[in-house]
């Protein structure tokens, strides 16, 4: 059956959402509530501001080429490391995959015409430009740029002359959107899947959608209140996090990481679910250990919401919490290695088809396991107090997030880049791009754990001269990742008018979104699917 | 023809989504203030002495006014929505109307205690303030930014039950809409209009399986027993809003105004 859908599917000559509908003009898209519009919407916006992101990464890399000043001023320098984790943070990492793959695909992969609420994702989008435009503005506005780093810390926060209060609420805006997809995907998983599509039948992207969500709701509200009460702090003095009017900095401690330690798994838990749509495609095999990476999902979202303490270990909390927040940390691990060897599992035997796709995939799987096992180092009390605010944090932290999410992210361009704009793109010249950028990526961030391990604060603007050839090495690395992030850019934007017409399934995959023509028609489906079956089955589809 | 044709009233929107999406921002909004009486905990238990003189400084009578009036108000939202239910228009924009006097009401009261205490100098970063003991500068701070937010948030619903008050008044009308898809293959219909006289005003193709669909609306006044209890989701959910920000001010109540 599913076969004769693909043929109609692909034969068909059908206009997709591109042509349909009001399809002219720049109103066209701000106003659609198309959701596939809106995907694409904020992918547009997220990869600029990510192409913005990198620059000012370059330029720091390029400032710490040498001991001393090379390019710029410390105040610059600050500015720019504040600059690059908020741009990263809130525009690029956090909504990078929900936002954009997740809005295109969430309700072709559940059999739905869109989300449950389509105005309010709209809305979402307007408020996720709104911040980043605040963002800009407060640059330029004021004080001058923030440099306090992306984490706003009282009491720093509280005096620093710099801009703090319009790029904090610019934060607080692009919290609230946020919110708002979270809270959308969240009851569109609940309402609108389609008939016959029981909970665990659903493909394991929307799973990671929905533990995704509910950590958005549960604890993006947290950081809109502290950081309205450091604006409230800046402009009325009410000293709560303030130490000179009896205030305490390790409240707004407490507060900023009870969203912001969640909030990396908002940025992963996405990744993950785009990896577990990938393996099984390439490897040509049902996924190994569905419920379990279902619920490890789950579990990461609630374990992960009771560990935020083990970034306060040497900042003044009690023993006790250093203890109890180690632990939890370390149980927030099983749920990840679950999923990690669940797809080892999956590729284990598999029919394996080396495409970009999986290229990525299989990066994500490496590079996310060094950024994990590092996290168990920091993890440990005694192993953090020797590396708390070293660059072995910071190469920890990108490993993760940017050899994770950033891989993850990519990784879901490639795969559903012909199902999003209907082309191919060149898949030597794909492969190359992910070559340059594995290597780069671990020459810019290796060293910067072992320059921790050995002392590197992080956030420094100069260095002791045993450094220099750890950072340079580094420096070099960012060129090799940025060549890469080019060579990958050109190729799929030459893809969009010069690549050929991909067909409805060109990876063979076997979940919702590959049954409708690419790209899709305004309404997703002709007749809404009947769901009889799981999410990955290949029996009957490896004939073709 | 009349074999052919089923009528089916067009589906709703989904309302039970509307309900989750509602309870899931009553949520964040609850988080919200949860981070502020977390820190309220905190300062309570840090500066248990200076949080007392503080609290003796309030009005307890405007505190306990304000309580009877949003818990009026919760009262009077309810009998709006039940009113709806009914059918009976006039009395739930009476008692909407109510409800949006209450919540004018009580943000006028708090004008007025705000207004006292920065008369005697008693605001965040004030140089009387600042004299006093750090317990009670933080209770001050937190009183400020807590009732503050909350009177924005009785503000914003005070609006949002404008703007339903006038969703109402303005809609007497509810359509419907009727469909067809049961066409087989040798049925065929046609569609015309007739005025009063009997003349013939308009008059449709043929119709008949190349057609999927075939959609009549009707514009009525909706009579008692046509309403719907989902009709009203959007009443329901402002009165959800509503009652959290009642619940909110119960617990701000005895916190700030009652221990001392």
């Amino acid at each position: 059956m599913t076969m004769a859908n693909e043929v109609m599917a692909s034969g068909h000559a059908e206009a997709s959402f591109y042509e349909q509908g009001r399809s002219s003009g720049i109103f066209a898209w701000i106003f659609s509530t198309d959701h596939k519009r809106i995907g694409i919407l904020y992918l547009t916006s997220i990869l600029s501001f990510f192409a913005v992101g990198v620059l000012v990464g370059l330029l720091m890399k390029l400032e710490l080429i040498a001991p001393g000043k090379t390019i710029m001023e410390p105040q610059m320098y600050n500015a720019a490391f504040t600059l690059h984790g908020v741009i990263m943070i809130f525009l690029f990492i956090i909504p990078g995959i929900p936002a954009a793959f997740g809005n295109f695909l969430l309700p072709l992969m559940i059999g739905a015409k869109d989300v449950a609420f389509p105005r309010l994702n709209l809305l979402s989008w307007w408020l996720y430009m709104a911040g980043a435009i605040l963002a800009v503005l407060s640059l330029f506005t004021g004080g001058g740029p923030a440099d306090t780093g992306w984490t706003f810390y009282a009491p720093y926060s509280i005096r620093s002359a710099g801009n703090i209060s319009l790029t904090v609420f610019a934060a607080f805006v692009l919290g609230f959107s946020s919110i708002l997809t979270g809270l959308n995907f969240v009851t569109t998983i609940h309402r609108l899947r389609a008939p016959g599509m029981s909970w665990f039948r659903m493909p394991l992207f929307p799973w990671a959608l929905y533990a995704t969500g509910w950590i958005q709701i549960i604890v993006t509200p947290i950081i809109g209140i502290t950081l309205l009460l450091v604006i409230f702090e800046r402009a009325f003095g009410i000293g709560i996090f303030d130490p000179a009017k009896g205030g305490d900095p390790i409240l707004y401690q407490h507060l900023f990481w009870i969203y912001s330690h969640p909030a990396v798994y908002i940025m992963i838990l996405p990744a993950m679910g785009v990896v577990t749509e990938i393996i099984p495609t390439f490897a040509r095999k049902t996924i190994f250990g569905y419920k379990a990476i279902a619920l490890s999902s789950l579990a990461i979202a609630s374990v992960g919401s009771l560990v935020w303490g083990h970034h306060m270990y040497v900042s003044g909390q009690s023993y006790l919490a250093d203890w109890v927040f180690s632990l939890l940390t370390f149980l927030v691990a099983i749920p990840s290695a679950i999923k990690v060897f669940n797809w080892l599992a999956t590729l284990y035997k598999g029919s394996i088809w080396l495409e970009t796709p999986l290229l990525y995939t299989l990066s994500f799987i490496f590079l996310f396991s060094i950024g994990g096992l590092t996290g168990l180092m920091n993890a440990a009390v005694a192993i953090d107090v020797h590396i708390h605010d070293t660059s072995f944090i910071v190469g920890h932290f990108h490993y993760v997030m940017f050899g994770g999410t950033g891989f993850g992210f990519f990784a879901a361009l490639h795969y559903w880049f012909p199902k999003m704009f209907g082309r191919m793109y060149n898949r030597m010249v794909s492969k190359v791009a992910w070559l340059l950028m594995f290597i780069g990526f671990n020459v810019l961030y290796f060293p910067m754990m072992i320059m921790g391990w050995q002392g590197m604060p992080r956030r420094y603007y100069d260095y002791l001269p045993e450094f220099h050839t750890g950072q340079l090495i580094s420096t070099i690395g960012s060129w090799i990742l940025t060549a890469g992030l080019i060579l990958l850019a050109v190729n799929l934007i030459r893809a969009l008018t010069k690549g050929e017409k991909a067909e409805a399934n060109p990876w063979g995959g076997v979940t919702l979104e590959w049954k409708v023509p690419s790209p899709p028609p305004l309404e997703n489906f002709e007749e809404i699917p009947q769901i009889d079956h799981g999410a990955y089955e290949f029996k009957g589809e490896m004939a073709k | 023809m009349s074999r052919a044709i089923g009528l089916i009233a067009e589906k709703h929107r989904d309302y039970t989504g509307a309900k989750i999406g509602m309870w899931l921002f009553l949520f964040t909004e609850l988080l919200l203030f949860g981070g502020m009486f977390l820190l309220y905990a905190v300062y309570r238990v840090k500066y248990a002495q200076g949080f007392h003189y503080a609290a003796t400084e309030l009005n307890t009578f405007i505190g306990t006014l304000n309580t009877l009036i949003l818990l009026t108000s919760s009262l009077t939202m309810v009998l709006s929505i039940a009113a709806i239910q009914r059918g009976d228009k006039k009395v739930a924009v009476l008692f909407l109307v109510l409800t949006i006097l209450l919540g004018m009401f009580f943000l006028v009261n708090k004008y007025f205690e705000w207004s006292a205490k920065i008369h005697h100098g008693l605001y965040p970063n004030s140089p009387t303030l600042d004299t006093l003991q750090q317990g009670e500068v933080l209770f001050y701070g937190l009183y400020f930014t807590m009732t503050g937010l909350h009177g924005l948030h009785v503000a914003i619903g005070v609006t949002i039950l404008i703007v339903m008050l006038t969703r109402i008044l303005k809609q007497p009308y509810k359509s419907v809409s009727l469909e067809t898809s049961q066409f087989q293959d040798s049925d065929t219909a046609q569609m015309a209009l007739y005025d009063r006289g009997g003349n013939k005003l308009w008059q449709s193709e043929w119709i008949d399986d190349t057609v999927e669909r075939v959609t009549v609306t009707f514009k009525y006044l909706p009579l008692k027993e046509k309403f719907h209890r989902e009709d009203f989701t959007a009443l329901e959910n402002t009165g959800l809003y509503w009652h959290l920000v009642d619940v909110i001010w119960i617990f701000l109540f005895p916190l700030f105004y009652l221990i001392t």
